[in-house]
């Protein structure tokens, strides 16, 4: 278990301040699409680069909430981690082995300790199946027979996402939304698992049901010890939910931080923008809040801006920007953990010592 | 544009030369050999080899299939016929004449066939489709539903010989079907030609009834046809600028590939009417072992369906702005 | 609010379906004048986006019913011919919708869809509609506009987009749009820029705006009115400053309860509503949110589950349940307390 980690042992020693081996453990993680086209002969045109040279750590029982906007990788990662995709470059390691390139066989005993929950209710539960079978499978397709037999595993994971027992033999369409959500939770938790990758897991759900599911993974995480990466584009459910939030933009981590000096001490410009952007719910004119506008859209990740991904929309970025892509450092002032990825950071707001 | 056509003719041409080399390859693999059918009761050894010669049969398949590409666009010298112009696709082996004028002779009735029943087919399919999709749940779209459900399950020698029985015979309000070329007298060609083609429409135009019928009501479902209508367009104008637009797609890929199987000749409608089509040549060429004549009209068949098939693709970039790139 | 430009009262809209009649929207009643947003916020299956709609009577004829009154600039319109509404529709009042990419037409180039809406309204050539298509555009912020006025939506992104469908539906300067979730399906750095394009236009034309959201959040951003919608009725309106800060009924105060937020305790739980919105097609007796209101034995008599709350409107401000107004500030005082923080 206390092995030591393969991989960038440079870059991982400034990322956390846990010495031990980490639960999950990804360096330099990258997937490419390929682009197929030309004429006569189809080859390789192009790629789209999902994600390009992704560090990330996660520990026990530990958070992560990985926010973006739409096509900065993020549920590409998590179907990375969770061995969905078959990455480009890069490794995972969970629990210090690499699980990168594992088979099938490999990768059995880590499958059902990584699980996923998906942000559809309603395309990822296969309508023909009862919602008892459904939350069986994961143990039928690992040959696990637990203490008390399937079904009783079944209906404790029903009565633990808030479910009637009762309802092992209904079918999925006749359940609501958020209660779909809750059956999905149900077979992510069959086979105990350590880590359980949440893509945009609310963010098909009505506000007031959306709050229901958000604590209730909240419970879940403190009473089981599951460790989660939760993806989202809503930066303040991903606020109530991690403990520590890594920034996407075109496929690489913008910046990352525990959850307080991210939020409140953001360092990266298209943090700032991000949280600026995003409506709240106060009737209060105009705090003293921070009001950025970016201008345009996101560029196509089949051929990214040079250097930094987000000089094309940044107010600061100059020729240095264009030249180099700037590393995930930790900037000064900012706290232990908290790395940026700018040639030149914001100023920051609170002063932090160390 | 240009590249999308180049790209896809070229793949044509690839599927016919694969298709007319397995077509020579099967021919060879019956054991049944046109040679000693033409040689008669008393057949002689070099009467045999002679014969072989003169179909040109007695070459190796790759020799004797280069020879028939080469015809194609060449011509082609056979000993005992003189030269053959391009396009050669040979002499039969059945009656020694020119498979190519054989076809030529042919292809008039079918392409009146295919056409004339298209035209029925497509108007009264694609208007009781439209119908149907203006009337949802109303008595017109549930008549017109249960007609093509009555029409599609109909068959053409069963409605042809009735048809022929009644109109023809009993009450004589039709001809009898007969051929006469278009350009000979246009009045006999269609009093001749209009039985077999609404034969031969009624089934297709239960498909398209209901094929218009769905594509339509799926189309007046999009979000874009409501903003067509947010806008004050009026129900007319949405229903066939945008709506009818959107529907038009997969209609003309199921009448591309329709069309391209009229081609190759309408079997059964030819044969219950007794017509000398593309379809009839078929049949005969393969009952007789005439491997010149099946080659040339699968080579025509397929090429049809191929090419129209192209065709299909390059309409469908017209109608649809968002392949047009791909 | 003398003169409002658009005054709905009592609208009913009940769709007939083979399992029943579905009471979309049961007895809604609001005004508004030029110039200013009104906020509609529920969660799917309020009513919210069938009322608007019906008001430019695009509701699916066949298996609607709808009751009422929806007055626009003292015009009727429930009881308009198709003819006056295609009149109007597009020119006097517009829509824009959540998706633009299934709402713009994919057959036809963007210049065409909004130069087509202009041509049809003010009988101008096609030439001139182009030329006031590429202005739109270039009003709305599209980058060279007289180039990708010739593009086809497929070909934009998603922000731009939805521009365009702004652009179209501002074309003839209605006097009424009405905006259905139009920033929903948008990242929030390109919602912010819809938002202040929106804000911007109104200012410039003075539109009276409808938009409809179930993001509090966006409301406290653009409206000026809000108008909270639970079951196909208002259960709550006022102003924004009334309602966000001082929220009058159970809903939306779970509403605002459920809503994660930047700033504020992170270790504490949310506090969502329970249970799930209710069904139209068998809608709970008396008050439809009895049976997700923490607040049903504090009333007395059984009310709620007996009696529909009236809605009473002083002063544009006002609230549809059986709590007294005593209770409720004693009530929810832990909430203001919590939202202080």
């Amino acid at each position: 278990m206390s092995s030591p980690v393969n991989g960038t042992a440079s870059s991982a020693s400034s990322t956390t301040l846990s010495s031990a081996t980490p639960l999950l453990e990804v360096s330099g993680l990258t997937k490419h699409f390929p682009i197929y086209g030309g004429f006569p002969i189809k080859r390789k045109v192009g790629a789209v680069q999902a994600v390009d040279g992704l560090d990330l750590r996660v520990a026990e029982g530990e958070s992560l909430g990985l926010v973006g906007e739409s096509g900065c990788g993020k549920s590409t990662t998590g179907r990375l981690i969770t061995r969905l995709l078959e990455p480009t470059g890069g490794t995972i390691s969970y629990r210090g082995r690499d699980i990168t390139h594992a088979s099938r066989r490999q990768l059995a005993p880590v499958r059902s300790e990584i699980q996923m929950i998906f942000q559809d209710p309603y395309s990822s539960l296969n309508p023909r199946q009862t919602v008892g079978s459904i939350i069986k499978s994961p143990m039928e397709v690992n040959g696990i027979e637990p203490d008390g037999g399937r079904e009783k595993r079944v209906r404790e994971l029903l009565e633990l996402v808030g479910l009637n027992p009762e309802h092992y033999n209904r079918f999925p369409h006749e359940f609501s939304g958020g209660q779909r959500q809750r059956i999905g939770v149900a077979r992510a938790l069959t086979l105990n698992p350590k880590l359980i990758v949440a893509d945009e897991p609310v963010s098909a759900l009505d506000v007031s049901i959306q709050a229901q599911v958000v604590n209730l993974l909240q419970e879940l995480r403190k009473e089981l010890g599951i460790a989660f990466v939760f993806i989202a584009h809503d930066l303040a459910v991903v606020r109530h939910f991690s403990e520590r939030v890594a920034v996407m933009y075109l496929g690489r981590i913008v910046e990352i931080a525990d959850r307080a000096d991210l939020y409140e001490n953001p360092r990266h410009p298209y943090t700032r923008a991000l949280l600026s952007a995003v409506p709240e719910a106060t009737a209060d004119d105009a705090p003293a809040r921070e009001r950025i506008r970016l201008a345009g859209d996101v560029p196509s990740p089949i051929s990214p801006p040079s250097g930094c991904r987000f000089r094309t929309r940044c107010w600061k970025a100059t020729d240095t920007c264009a030249a180099q892509a700037p590393p995930l450092v930790r900037a000064e002032g900012n706290s232990a953990g908290h790395l940026t990825a700018c040639h030149y950071p914001e100023t920051a707001r609170l002063p932090v010592d160390g | 544009m240009l590249r999308f056509l180049v790209r896809r003719v070229s793949g044509a041409v690839v599927i016919l030369l694969i298709i007319s080399a397995v077509t020579f390859w099967l021919f060879y693999a019956i054991p049944r050999d046109p040679a000693l059918m033409s040689c008669g009761k008393n057949c002689t050894p070099e009467a045999l080899a002679q014969i072989r010669h003169n179909l040109g049969i007695d070459k190796p398949i790759p020799v004797q299939y280069w020879d028939w590409l080469v015809g194609i666009f060449a011509g082609r010298e056979y000993s005992g016929y003189g030269f053959c112009h391009a396009p050669c696709l040979g002499y039969s082996f059945a009656n020694r004449e020119p498979v190519y004028g054989t076809i030529m002779d042919r292809l008039p009735l079918t392409l009146s066939l295919a056409f004339g029943s298209a035209l029925v087919f497509l108007v009264l399919g694609i208007g009781a489709g439209m119908l149907a999709a203006l009337k949802q749940g109303r008595f017109l779209d549930k008549l017109a539903s249960s007609l093509s459900l009555i029409g599609s399950s109909l068959q053409i020698y069963f409605v042809g010989y009735i048809a022929m029985f009644l109109l023809v015979a009993k009450l004589g309000v039709l001809d009898q079907p007969s051929y006469t070329p278009l350009t000979q007298n246009p009045v006999s060609w269609a009093s001749g030609m209009l039985l077999p083609c609404l034969t031969l429409a009624i089934i297709f135009t239960a498909n398209y009834t209901r094929m218009t019928r769905s594509q339509l009501v799926e189309q007046l479902s999009e979000d874009y046809v409501r903003t067509a209508r947010a806008k004050g367009l009026s129900r007319a104008n949405v229903f066939f600028r945008f709506a009818w637009r959107g529907a038009m797609g997969p209609i003309v890929t199921v009448f591309g590939i329709d069309l391209g199987t009229l081609f190759g000749g309408a079997i059964i409608t030819e044969t219950t009417f007794s017509m000398q089509g593309i379809g009839r040549l078929a049949v005969d060429s393969v009952d007789k072992s005439d491997l010149p004549m099946l080659l040339g009209v699968t080579l025509l068949s397929a090429g049809a369906i191929v090419f129209l098939n192209v065709l299909v693709d390059a309409v469908y970039a017209l109608i649809d702005p968002r392949i047009r790139l791909a | 609010m003398n003169n409002p430009f658009l005054s709905i009262r009592d609208l009913k809209v009940h769709f007939s379906t083979e399992d029943g009649v579905v009471k979309a929207v049961d007895g809604l009643s609001f005004d508004l004048a030029k110039g200013r947003t009104l906020g509609i916020v529920g969660e799917s299956g309020s009513g919210k986006s069938v009322t608007n709609l019906a008001v430019l009577g695009l509701h699916d004829r066949e298996h609607t019913a709808l009751d009422g009154e929806i007055l626009l600039d003292g015009k009727e319109l429930l009881t308009a011919t198709e003819r006056e509404l295609e009149r109007l529709r597009g020119n006097k009042m517009s829509m824009i919708f959540q998706d633009a990419l299934a709402s713009l037409s994919p057959y036809h180039t963007i210049g065409a869809q909004i130069g087509e809406t202009y041509r049809k309204h003010t009988g101008a050539s096609r030439r001139e509609a182009r030329a006031r298509a590429v202005d739109m555009l270039r009003r709305v912020g599209i980058p060279m506009p007289d180039v990708r006025v010739d593009d086809y939506p497929h070909q934009f992104s998603g922000g731009m987009r939805q521009r365009a469908m702004i652009a179209m539906a501002l074309v003839c300067d209605p006097e009424l749009l009405i905006a259905d979730e139009p920033t929903t399906a948008l990242d929030v750095t390109v919602q912010a820029q819809i938002m202040d394009l929106l804000k911007e236009l109104q200012q410039e034309f003075g539109t009276a705006i409808v938009f409809i959201t179930h993001d509090l959040g966006v409301i406290a951003d653009i409206a000026d009115d809000v108008l909270v919608m639970y079951g196909g009725r208002c259960v709550e309106q006022g102003s924004k400053k009334e309602v966000l800060r001082d929220p009058q009924h159970p809903y939306t105060l779970g509403l605002l309860g459920s809503m994660p937020s930047l700033h504020g305790p992170v270790d504490v739980p949310l506090s969502p509503i329970p249970g799930s919105p209710p069904s139209l097609l068998n809608p709970p007796s008396g008050c439809r949110f009895h049976p997700r209101c923490a607040f049903m034995e504090k009333v007395d008599g059984g009310r709620c589950t007996s009696l529909q709350p009236v809605l009473e409107v002083v002063d544009g401000r006002g609230t549809a349940c059986h709590l007294a107004p005593g209770q409720r500030r004693e009530l929810f005082a832990d909430f203001a307390t919590a939202r202080a923080l």
